[in-house]
């Protein structure tokens, strides 16, 4: 049987393409909010796309923030995406001061638009960019095995993340002189500030490790 | 940075179609086969725009998104007569990441603070389509049917003020003829915001390419006739299956001569050899 897995929606963006490749890989995506269903599923994806503060409120209002926090502490396999990689650290400075779902210790920041060289930086990030291994020993024990090193991934962003923990980055990138935490990866989370569903076939490389992860668990 | 190649298609109806200024539309075949090649040969991103959207007033599109969403795993931006808030929910429904507004946007500017405010400003591209008269770049909408009177230079600040994320700048002058992109206009652009601007209109050969993202500072090109005459030179039994438009173009397999097709491997290869930063699809030694 394809395994189930929960893509969170909280109202933070088109769910459209992580739902397709999560097809395109065998699995069999249920768009929820609900805590029974997050919970009854083999798998958990968080993506989202938007402002941080608004991403916070909505799982708040929805109870899903215990839920997540409990799921991220277990062993069930979890993807965050994009906003959902950004909500996983302590907070956001995105208008003022915003706690994240605090499982791991890091502060996302807004890009500048001057760089260190007195040239214009355009914001948001919107292309495709290169991960670099940060620990080459972990690249291919993670969801990006069969990946070439300094893969081109497709991003889209403002902010970026700035952790506190090296031991779980996995890659790193590099936008007009300021180089940030691209993926990370600890037990059973993998989360990326590139959008896996919109790099092409590398991209659904990840979607297709995901789902052999989730095999290994069953 | 890293500059995109997009391609783009224009459609009509079900058909893949490509003019000169906008206009003489010629049928080249099946959107889907099209982007389907450019997806396995490197393209950053796709962009459909539905050119007769704006006059018809009808949203035939969406089948077309959402087969092609399910297919190429790269972003999809959809234009044409987008109008409301519900119009972009229902094109991000079948399947575009982002949408392209013009006519909606300069009739009504605070459409596009609006639809930033609902979708965010990555998700929302504003097209700027400009003739060039009395010396003065004009903003038209309608896909380049419709005076306004409207100053491009300004009102690409305007856009920017108001939170679109992207610019998809089109001169009209030169769209279709291959004689090389507006580099004064295009320029103009890029100097005077802070969101990245898409050069549109002209391309005709890679070296057009080099010089628009080198010299007018383009931050993405979107393609259409040096890729899409590329695909149907290569593939000569062409693709064309719908019964709308003219069809005179294929049966012919003619090229303009201003064009030299060229395959989006060949066009990236030529800007990393000058050094210009593009995705490249590598080889895998990692398996």
């Amino acid at each position: 049987m394809n395994n189930n897995v929960a893509i969170i929606d909280y109202h933070m963006g088109n769910l459209f393409s992580v739902e397709q490749a999560c097809r395109n890989v065998g699995l069999n995506p249920i768009i929820t909010s609900k805590q029974t269903e997050i919970e009854n599923s083999d798998a958990v994806i968080l993506p989202g796309v938007g402002a941080f503060p608004e991403a916070m409120n909505n799982l708040n209002k929805l109870n899903l923030i215990e839920t997540l926090k409990k799921i991220l502490e277990n062993e069930k396999p979890f993807m965050g995406i994009c906003l959902g990689f950004q909500l996983l650290f302590s907070g956001s400075e995105e208008f003022g001061n915003t706690k994240g779902l605090n499982v791991f210790p890091g502060q996302v920041k807004k890009f500048p638009t001057v760089s260190s060289t007195k040239s214009k930086i355009k914001v948001p990030q919107i292309g495709w960019n290169q991960i670099h291994p940060y620990n080459s020993q972990k690249w291919k024990r993670s969801l990006l095995n069969g990946i070439n090193n300094n893969e081109f991934m497709y991003f889209v962003h403002s902010y970026f993340v700035e952790t506190e923990d090296d031991s779980i980055t996995l890659t790193y990138t590099e936008y007009e002189g300021i180089k940030y935490c691209s993926s990370i990866e600890k037990d059973n989370v993998f989360a990326s500030q590139f959008h896996p569903e919109k790099s092409a076939y590398e991209g659904i490389k990840i979607y297709n490790n995901f789902a052999n992860s989730i095999n290994q668990k069953d | 940075m890293n500059h995109r190649i997009i391609a783009r298609l224009d459609i009509k109806g079900p058909n893949l179609v490509k003019g000169i200024h906008l206009e003489g539309l010629r049928v080249l075949g099946s959107p889907e086969e099209f982007a389907e090649h450019y997806y396995n040969n490197g393209a950053d991103e796709l962009f459909y725009q539905d050119v007769v959207a704006s006059l018809y007033e009808r949203n035939s599109l969406d089948d077309i998104i959402t087969r092609t969403a399910k297919m190429a795993f790269i972003p999809l931006t959809v234009g044409g007569g987008l109008r409301t808030i519900e119009d972009i929910n229902r094109v991000l429904r079948a399947g575009a990441d982002k949408i392209c507004i013009n006519t909606a946007a300069i009739n009504n500017p605070k459409f596009i603070a609006e639809a930033v405010k609902v979708f965010g400003s990555s998700t929302i591209v504003v097209a700027i389509e400009v003739i060039k008269q009395s010396g003065k770049y004009l903003a038209y909408t309608d896909n380049g049917r419709e005076y306004t009177g409207v100053d491009a230079l300004e009102w690409a600040k305007k856009v920017e003020e108001l939170g679109a994320g992207e610019i998809c700048l089109t001169s009209v002058d030169r769209e279709g003829t291959g004689l090389g992109f507006d580099s004064d206009l295009i320029k103009n652009v890029t100097t005077s915001v802070s969101i990245p601007v898409i050069a549109h209109g002209g391309a005709g050969s890679k070296e057009d390419i080099e010089k628009v993202i080198v010299e007018s500072k383009a931050d993405a090109v979107a393609l259409a006739s040096i890729l899409h005459y590329d695909f149907v030179r290569k593939n000569k039994n062409p693709l064309a299956t719908k019964s709308e438009g003219n069809f005179e173009f294929l049966k012919n397999n003619s090229v303009f001569k201003k064009i030299n097709p060229v395959s989006l491997f060949e066009i990236k290869d030529y800007l990393n050899a000058k050094g210009i930063g593009c995705r490249f699809l590598m080889e895998n030694t990692n398996e």
